[in-house]
């Protein structure tokens, strides 16, 4: 009697530690991730560019030149994954994340809007003399972009998008 | 030499055109940024902000950094008539329409010093242009025009000048004016150019919350330019905008 009721201890035991291994495993495995994938609002729809003529079509071409691996080399067997190139509203943004097994260790931008010539039209200026000047002034080339605040969702769906092509 | 980190939930950039490796000056130059994210952040627990709106600090025990920022926005609100606000809501302090600007400014400043003199600091669409990108050039920094990402209202050549931006595109309809404590509506975008960020970016949000008015208001006031688009697609300017067209390319 006694006997079969310490069997029955021994087995709920270990299907107790089975399971808790398992999900503590799960959860910890999920923690690496949740950094960024808490900060991703709703990653699923892709932003497209409007206007089409998103800079760089050939975008997959853009792999990382050797491995740039940012993170130092102290883990076991660190790798670089490149992301895929992520649209957003100035251009493409693409990262390539470095692994150390499944810890992020460096992510290297391979890939951020680099603005060109631009040549468009302003509906009206006020006073109009100033018309012709702001109009000549849009050819220019453009170093950088000032404009309402964007968010990071680019950068963090190339870097998700990476985490995504882990094996 | 270009980086890259994001901040407050918005990507900053920074381009020093400098020769030599820059390394540590970035890194110190982000470090301010996070800082002030740490201090003024609406949505970290633990942020002086947050522990002033719960009543855990008074604005004497927060430290000299907010005191710093909470009276020039206390500057700018009285000048404003109240169209500039420090609070979101009644009894809720919210500095969010000076903190990017300040802190974007601060960490500009840090780099000069610590001898970077050509750099472009971009903080979500907020932009400090130092020096010049190359030998005798300025900056070119667009203005994104409301309507397309890929399109630019003007681009403006700029040195050792800051511009920022208030626009509905990117976040809605997020600008109150103060007075009436509703959204303002009355315009689709404005930039102002102005000599340092924190004035830029404080003025472009005022210029915004105020109206049509807004735009000769500030360039009477300050030493700034306005580029503006109200809502029905008009463009407007204020100040001496016509001295920081980029002219065309040869």
């Amino acid at each position: 009697m006694n006997g079969r009721k310490w069997k029955g201890t021994a087995l709920f035991l270990a299907i107790f530690i089975v399971l808790g291994a398992t999900f503590g495993l799960r959860l910890y495995s999920a923690q690496e991730h949740s950094a960024l994938a808490s900060s991703l609002p709703t990653a699923t729809a892709k932003p497209t560019t409007a206007g089409g003529a998103a800079p760089g079509t050939s975008t997959q071409s853009a792999a990382p030149s050797g491995p740039r691996a940012a993170g130092s080399g102290t883990g076991p067997s660190v790798r670089t994954i490149t992301g895929d190139p992520e649209s957003t509203p100035y251009g493409n943004v693409q990262v390539a994340v470095s692994f150390a097994g499944r810890k992020i260790t460096g992510v290297n931008v391979l890939q951020v809007p680099d603005a060109g010539n631009y040549d468009q039209q302003v509906a009206q200026v006020v006073p109009p003399t100033l018309l012709q000047e702001v109009l000549t002034s849009q050819s220019a080339k453009v170093d950088t972009v000032s404009g309402g605040t964007y968010t990071s969702t680019g950068y963090l769906q190339s870097v998700q998008s990476a985490i995504d092509k882990l094996p | 030499m270009r980086f890259l980190d994001t901040v407050m939930g918005i990507p900053m950039s920074l381009d020093i055109r400098d020769a030599g490796d820059h390394h540590a000056a970035a890194k110190e130059a982000f470090a301010l940024l996070h800082e002030a994210d740490a201090i003024f952040s609406p949505y970290l627990p633990g942020s002086q902000l947050s522990r002033l709106n719960r009543g855990e600090l008074t604005l004497e025990t927060t430290g000299p950094a907010f005191l710093e920022v909470h009276e020039l926005a206390a500057r700018f609100a009285a000048v404003s008539g109240g169209v500039f606000s420090l609070q979101a809501a009644p009894g809720r302090w919210d500095l969010n329409g000076i903190v990017k600007g300040w802190a974007t400014q601060r960490a500009a400043q840090r780099l000069r010093v610590l001898g970077v003199a050509n750099f472009v600091l971009n903080a979500g669409g907020d932009v400090v242009a130092a020096g010049g990108s190359g030998p005798g050039t300025a900056w070119n920094v667009g203005i994104r025009s409301p309507e397309s990402p890929q399109r630019m209202m003007a681009v403006l050549a700029l040195r050792d000048m800051a511009v920022a931006t208030s626009a509905t595109y990117e976040r809605g309809l997020h600008i109150v004016d103060g007075r009436t404590g509703r959204p303002a509506r009355a315009f689709a975008s404005v930039s102002v150019v102005a000599a340092d960020l924190t004035v830029a970016d404080v003025l472009a949000t005022t210029v915004f919350a105020m109206g049509p008015d807004g735009p000769r208001w500030a360039a009477e006031r300050y030493d700034c330019s306005v580029l503006a688009q109200l809502a029905d697609g008009t463009v407007t300017d204020a100040g001496e905008l016509r001295r920081w067209l980029a002219p065309a390319p040869r």
